[in-house]
């Protein structure tokens, strides 16, 4: 547990000075604030901004940030060095994923601030945003497991991300492209944050996030067995 | 005397090419063992072998008495780790590398500031790794290696592309190390560094030791290298064998008073390996 504190408190340091991640915790968060806050629309739907950042932040930022760090630790060499002084690999998973983890969740927090939920409503919107978010570094991790350089982990995360991220909205506009994305997690992410004013939750999009889940630790699993961490 | 390391015939090779052949040594505890050869040899697969990070196709190895396949975090913690790639991590400071591992190796943060303050490195502490020159990367990858008090110290050409000053400087941390009892396995293209600083040395070619003692024994084995240079007064230079057969020529150039200057030209290791291989320490396998 010793070991996992320190890799979590080697990331927070890191990333501080590690603009490209930095900007991915950040940016959906403080477009949000600014958004909610200047933008007004007659007919807008209810929390409009926030469903939709709340989204995309889902799809992208914990998934890009993990495969980004784990591929450059392996590119860079600093991961052989790290498991030759008796870290054991689920040791660094673990600290890696629950730094971005904690990261993540306090952005999702600042999103959720910036709505008018109540106690209630931010504690469903909070518990939605920690599944979905730990989905999105199941699949980031499987990329930067199996990506040997940063270059490789980015040609990989920009389509998956994409999809992702895209998928919930365009499937607002395109019939076709719904029935797919109902079996995708970010598109249940957002039906789930859509519910949380109807409070009447599917029972089928939990299912399919779930599932999705298990097929993502799967391929990380896949890429694990394939790569290791060397 | 206890082995620290042992090697027994190992072979690796990658997509068909053998890189290491049958390859056998011990290093003795306490000893500075330095693993010599030519760029593409197999030094950095040798030492991945031998830490565990990849495994032989054939052969044995044992690190402090466990099989190289089998090493875990007890014996991880008994070692120190200089790769040729530094692999330290670039955004954060000198200070905050180290301290990184003190956590991970359980050791107070006051030997931070001691260790830095030996290798030099004290001033550049809150600087950025990737704002440290080559030679500062490399001392504080020395540092980090030091960090956890380690019984066996592998280091891959620890000066390599160093100025002088400071691979003398290295050498004065390494020779401190090995008084405190460390054992040290290093690798080297630099003939110098072996012969001047390692109690036993291999010579590695064509994934093979070719030669394996301590420098100045390997240096008299190979005695029959010993030549005479002789510069002439009319600029010329003639190189004679150190044997009887040279008695006539160079009483010849005395009594014609045609010398400038004479040496002998004991061999080294990298005239023994150029002996050897045809090729020199400074080629590419
Ligand atoms: N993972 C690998 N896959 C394929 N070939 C490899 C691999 N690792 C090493 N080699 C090959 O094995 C040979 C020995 O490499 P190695 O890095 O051990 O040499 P070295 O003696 O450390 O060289 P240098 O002095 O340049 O560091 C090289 O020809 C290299 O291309
Ligand atoms: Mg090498």
């Amino acid at each position: 547990m010793n070991n996992v504190a320190a890799i979590f408190k080697k990331q927070l340091k890191d990333t501080l000075k590690n603009k490209t991640v930095l900007i991915q915790f950040l940016m959906f968060p403080v477009l949000t604030l600014i958004m909610n806050r200047s933008v007004r629309i007659d007919g807008m739907p209810e929390h409009f901004f926030v469903k939709m950042f709340a989204t995309m932040y889902i799809g992208m930022a914990p998934l890009t940030s993990i495969a980004a760090i784990i591929a450059e630790e392996k590119e860079k060499n600093t991961l052989r060095v790290l498991l030759m002084s008796n870290v054991k690999p689920y040791e660094y998973l673990l600290g890696i994923g629950s730094y971005i983890w904690a990261a993540c969740m306090l952005g999702a927090l600042v999103i959720c601030a910036s709505s008018d939920y109540n106690a209630r409503e931010a504690l469903i919107f909070m518990t939605i945003m920690a599944f979905g978010i730990l989905a999105s570094l199941l699949i980031g991790a499987a990329v930067g497991i199996f990506s040997k350089t940063q270059m490789m982990a980015t040609s990989i995360t920009v389509p998956v991300m994409m999809i992702f991220s895209f998928l919930p909205m365009l499937s607002m506009f395109n019939s076709t492209i719904a029935k797919i994305a109902k079996f995708v997690w970010s598109e249940q992410i957002s039906r789930l944050l859509e519910q949380i004013n109807t409070r009447q939750f599917g029972i089928s999009s939990i299912g399919i996030v779930l599932i999705n889940m298990l097929v993502f630790a799967a391929l990380f699993a896949a890429a694990y067995q394939k790569r290791g961490l060397e | 005397m206890n082995h620290a390391l042992t090697a027994e015939n190992l072979s690796i090779g990658f997509a068909g090419r053998q890189v290491l052949e049958h390859v056998t040594f011990e290093v003795q505890e306490g000893e500075i063992f330095g693993l010599l050869g030519p760029s593409g040899a197999g030094k950095t697969t040798l030492i991945k072998i031998l830490t565990g990070r990849l495994f032989q196709e054939d052969g044995h190895a044992r690190l402090l008495g466990k099989d190289t396949e089998e090493l875990g975090a007890s014996e991880y913690g008994q070692i120190g780790v200089m790769m040729d790639d530094f692999g330290l991590y670039e955004r954060m400071s000198a200070y905050d590398n180290l301290s990184f591992y003190a956590e991970l190796y359980h050791v107070p943060k006051s030997r931070i500031d001691d260790i830095l303050g030996r290798m030099g490195l004290y001033d550049a502490r809150r600087r950025a790794v990737s704002k440290l020159s080559k030679g500062m990367r490399n001392r504080l990858s020395l540092a980090r290696a030091l960090m956890n008090h380690a019984k066996l110290l592998f280091l891959d050409e620890p000066t390599s592309g160093l100025d002088p000053v400071t691979t003398r400087d290295m050498h004065a941390v390494l020779t401190e190390q090995k008084k405190k009892g460390t054992t040290i396995f290093l690798t080297t293209h630099n003939m110098y560094e072996a012969q001047s600083l390692c109690d036993r040395v291999a010579l590695l070619s064509g994934g093979r030791i070719i030669e394996c003692g301590k420098p100045a024994d390997i240096c008299k084995k190979y005695n029959y290298l010993n030549r005479f240079q002789i510069t002439l007064k009319n600029g010329n230079v003639v190189t004679l064998d150190n044997n009887s057969g040279s008695a006539i020529p160079i009483k010849e150039y005395l009594e014609q008073d045609a010398i400038e200057t004479i040496h002998s030209t004991e061999p080294t290791l990298e005239s023994v390996f150029i002996e050897l291989t045809g090729k020199g320490l400074h080629s590419y396998e």
